[in-house]
């Protein structure tokens, strides 16, 4: 399909992009037919922000959410998925720059990534770049390795193998 | 979905849990390499060489090719195919939520609107 990393010929047409920028960064892109300030207005508003986060499709459904949005406040969201015990997300804001930028850490493990999320307005329209940087490769793979809520240790293993098997194998 | 991940998982362990598989692996991550070149590096009989060569390449680890008499090895894509579905994925949680958003974000709009001029609405 089109997930292949070096083909996005024309990114931006209300479309969302995700690219592994480097070993340990994802970018996600969207632009938004509003201004920024509506935008981030809907990123940074609890009650708002509620209501797009976990969308029917995504299979899972939000127990809670908390976001207290400004530098130092935490945020705290909630997953329930069937009958498996509910998932937390949960982390702190580090930066918030009204209207432009949106910067959280993610506490759910020691190596957690950190998010910065800029909104772009041209036109009347707001870009919105998403950057997820995970403080290594390894974290990043295992959040890759992990989705299925699989065996991330035993991924750490097969990816302590693979690195080793020199760059051709590697996804970068 | 789970499951085939699943099953993947016993394949790459299997295929894993061997010393000589785990060395041409090695191996073939510096190059590729004909069945041949294997068997001779790791003292083995060629058949030996191609039921192990065929173990990681039912995996995804390796993939072969047959020129002319010689059949040559080399690391499969399999991780870079994994890494490409799970970004896909991810994407598509992404684009849900966004069309959501868009969905909030055009009644801010028209709130917006309404609040600033009200006669002409």
């Amino acid at each position: 399909m089109d997930a292949r990393r070096d083909s996005e010929p024309t990114p931006m047409k209300d479309r969302t992009t995700v690219e592994r920028k480097s070993e340990r960064e994802l970018v996600v892109t969207r632009t938004f037919n509003a201004p920024a300030r509506i935008v981030f207005e809907a990123w940074t508003k609890p009650e708002l922000l509620k209501r797009w986060w976990a969308p029917k499709s995504t299979g899972v459904s939000l127990l809670s959410c908390e976001a207290d949005v400004r530098v130092g406040g935490k945020y705290r969201l909630e997953f329930g998925h069937g009958a498996s015990k509910p998932m937390a997300f949960f982390g702190k804001y580090i930066e918030v720059t009204p209207h432009s930028r949106l910067v959280w850490t993610n506490e759910e493990s020691d190596d957690g990534a950190v998010t910065t999320v800029i909104f772009e307005e041209k036109g009347g329209k707001t870009l919105l770049v998403m950057h997820e940087l995970y403080s290594s490769k390894e974290a990043l793979d295992a959040a890759i390795a992990g989705m299925e809520g699989g065996m991330p240790e035993t991924f750490a293993q097969l990816d302590e193998l693979l690195a080793t098997l020199g760059a051709s194998a590697g996804p970068s | 979905m789970v499951q085939y991940i699943r099953s993947g998982f016993d394949a790459s362990f299997a295929a894993l849990s061997d010393a000589t598989r785990r060395g041409v692996l090695e191996q073939l991550g510096r190059a590729d390499a004909s069945i041949t070149d294997l068997a001779e590096k790791f003292h083995m009989t060629l058949t030996g060489m191609k039921k192990h060569v065929g173990v990681l390449e039912q995996a995804g680890f390796v993939t072969t090719e047959k020129v002319g008499r010689v059949r040559t090895c080399k690391l499969g894509l399999r991780r870079l195919e994994e890494e490409a579905a799970w970004i896909e994925r991810y994407r598509q949680v992404w684009d849900a939520r966004f069309d959501e958003l868009d969905t909030i974000v055009e009644e801010l709009k028209r709130k917006e609107k309404v609040g600033g001029r009200k006669k002409r609405q």
